[in-house]
């Protein structure tokens, strides 16, 4: 038996977040993700596994080490036009301690990357970002703002960034704060005391289609490791567990959230990404918007689609999408087992023509063309508390 | 980790018994994680000695399974198609296919409990 494909890329330099002893000592399997050694899932010794893990945040609570990501600070007078013009949604509506979800685009209206955009203060941002793109970034960030009167700073070394996911996840983190979490609304942050630390910034935002809180601590070990097991020790009467890279793809796939290098990236633009509703075209001039004006007359070529095995098989990110009669038209950007749904999910890229729902598609597995059906997406949404 | 001594295994994580029954060690369940598939042949097909004879995937991967020596398969444990699961549960228990080998000498070839156990311990040092 060998690992023939697996759903991660492989890097040439390896990082460590600050929690990466935590993790092995732990016992969790680590894998490389975009050149960091991250833990991919922790051991069934513990009660945890990517099933197990996945579960756990949709049901009660998990926890994830997202270090990796990164954190690019703009701060001045002219801030905010920085924002609007390197991003794609409208940072005029955002509040003091309101989030957003946007993306920075290239010129031809494709993906740089995609980020969440924090507004912390009258004249002061944060974007988070991902790992593999932290440097490409944070250089396009800096290049294409110098025109404006705002600093540009990488404070991706600064934060250890623990992800407190699930419907529980407030109750966990409650314990640990003075805070009123309650009033936190989703996609707003706030700051706090937090085991024993001033002035913690906690967003509740996530990468999971869960309630949840992100939060960012300085990133030296022992803090970082003390903070964990704090987080850990609170979760225990919820039965939260440490969750891995694993669930976190599971999770998010099935809330169709996208990956970068997945769903979008530098040769996918927005309109084919289905990611509208984020992209606001009537906001002053923002890098990428010519190439979408024109795109959107043209036409897309290709959309994203979510679909479900109809037949014994699972779609892998890769694996090529044919029609009827056997013909190419497309490929699966990530396919899984999807554990909370019990069903084996993918999203592809199809030609509109081919995209509704109840389409019938195959996806070749092994050489053979597997049925699959396009269904609506999210393929998960959690239910709102009233 | 104790490994059966009544059985044989490969490098690939394979075990076979001298019958010739396969399945794959409770190390290799354990590094593929929850297995959610598993694919296998029907009875009547020839495998070939390191060649690959179906498929195992994990919630994560995608694992080829290779055939420990040449035979003819007599037996398959339809089980594991409705519960995979079973692999994680009990690797050494829950087999695979049965095979009518065809060199019953080639088997002896194969890794004993002590020699397996003992390139998984090197293999996990790297």
């Amino acid at each position: 038996m060998s690992v023939v494909e697996a759903n991660s890329v492989v890097p040439n330099v390896v990082r460590k977040t600050a929690l990466n002893a935590v993790h092995r000592q732990m016992g969790a399997k680590m894998v490389d993700f975009n050149g960091w050694d991250m833990p991919v899932e922790y051991p069934a010794s513990i009660g945890c596994g990517i099933v197990n893990e996945h579960m756990a945040v949709r049901t009660g609570v998990g926890i994830f080490d997202v270090s990796h990501m990164g954190d690019i600070r703009l701060a001045g007078r002219e801030a905010l036009a920085a924002v609007q013009h390197i991003s794609m949604n409208d940072a005029s509506r955002l509040a003091i301690g309101q989030a957003q979800y946007s993306a920075l685009l290239y010129p031809q209206g494709t993906f740089v990357d995609d980020v969440i955009v924090h507004r912390l203060g009258e004249d002061e941002y944060l974007l988070v970002i991902n790992a593999g793109t932290r440097e490409k970034d944070f250089s396009w960030v800096r290049d294409n703002t110098r025109q404006f009167d705002c600093v540009v700073e990488n404070l991706s070394d600064d934060f250890t960034q623990i992800a407190i996911q699930g419907p529980r996840g407030v109750d966990v983190l409650q314990k640990l704060t003075d805070a009123n979490l309650k009033a936190v609304k989703f996609y707003w942050v706030t700051r706090g005391s937090l085991c024993g630390l001033k002035n913690i910034l906690m967003g509740r935002t996530g990468y999971t289609a869960e309630d949840g809180f992100e939060i960012y601590i300085p990133s030296d070990e022992e803090t970082s490791a003390r903070v964990w097991y704090e987080i850990l020790d609170a979760g225990k009467q919820f039965g939260a567990v440490p969750c891995g890279l694993g669930a976190r793809n599971t999770l998010r796939l099935e809330g169709k959230l996208p990956l970068y290098g997945h769903e979008i990236s530098d040769t996918i633009d927005v309109w084919e990404a289905g990611l509208d509703r984020f992209c606001k075209m009537d906001k002053p001039n923002f890098i990428g918007r010519a190439a979408l004006e024109k795109a959107k007359a043209a036409g897309v070529k290709r959309t994203l689609v979510g679909l479900e095995m109809v037949d014994r098989g699972i779609a892998r990110d890769g694996y090529r999408i044919l029609d009827e009669k056997g013909r190419e038209i497309g490929y699966v950007t990530s396919g899984s087992p999807a554990p909370f749904l019990k069903k084996n999910i993918a999203l592809a890229y199809v030609p509109p023509e081919q995209a509704a729902v109840g389409t019938t598609v195959k996806v070749e597995i092994r050489g053979q063309g597997v049925k699959a059906q396009v269904v609506p997406t999210p393929f998960y949404k959690r239910q709102k508390k009233s | 980790m104790p490994y059966p001594t009544d059985r044989r295994y490969t490098k690939e994580h394979e075990w076979i018994t001298a019958d010739g029954t396969i399945g794959i060690t409770t190390h290799a369940q354990d590094s593929l994680g929850d297995i959610v598939f598993v694919e296998l042949p029907k009875v009547g097909a020839e495998i070939t000695t390191g060649k690959p004879f179906g498929t195992v995937e994990s919630v994560k991967a995608v694992s080829d399974l290779y055939a420990p020596v040449s035979g003819t398969v007599t037996g398959v444990n339809e089980a594991l198609a409705t519960a995979p699961e079973q692999v994680n549960k009990d690797a050494h228990g829950a087999w695979m296919i049965k095979i009518n080998v065809k060199d019953p000498a080639e088997v002896g070839t194969l890794l004993s409990s002590a020699d397996y156990d003992k390139f998984v311990s090197e293999e996990a040092g790297h």
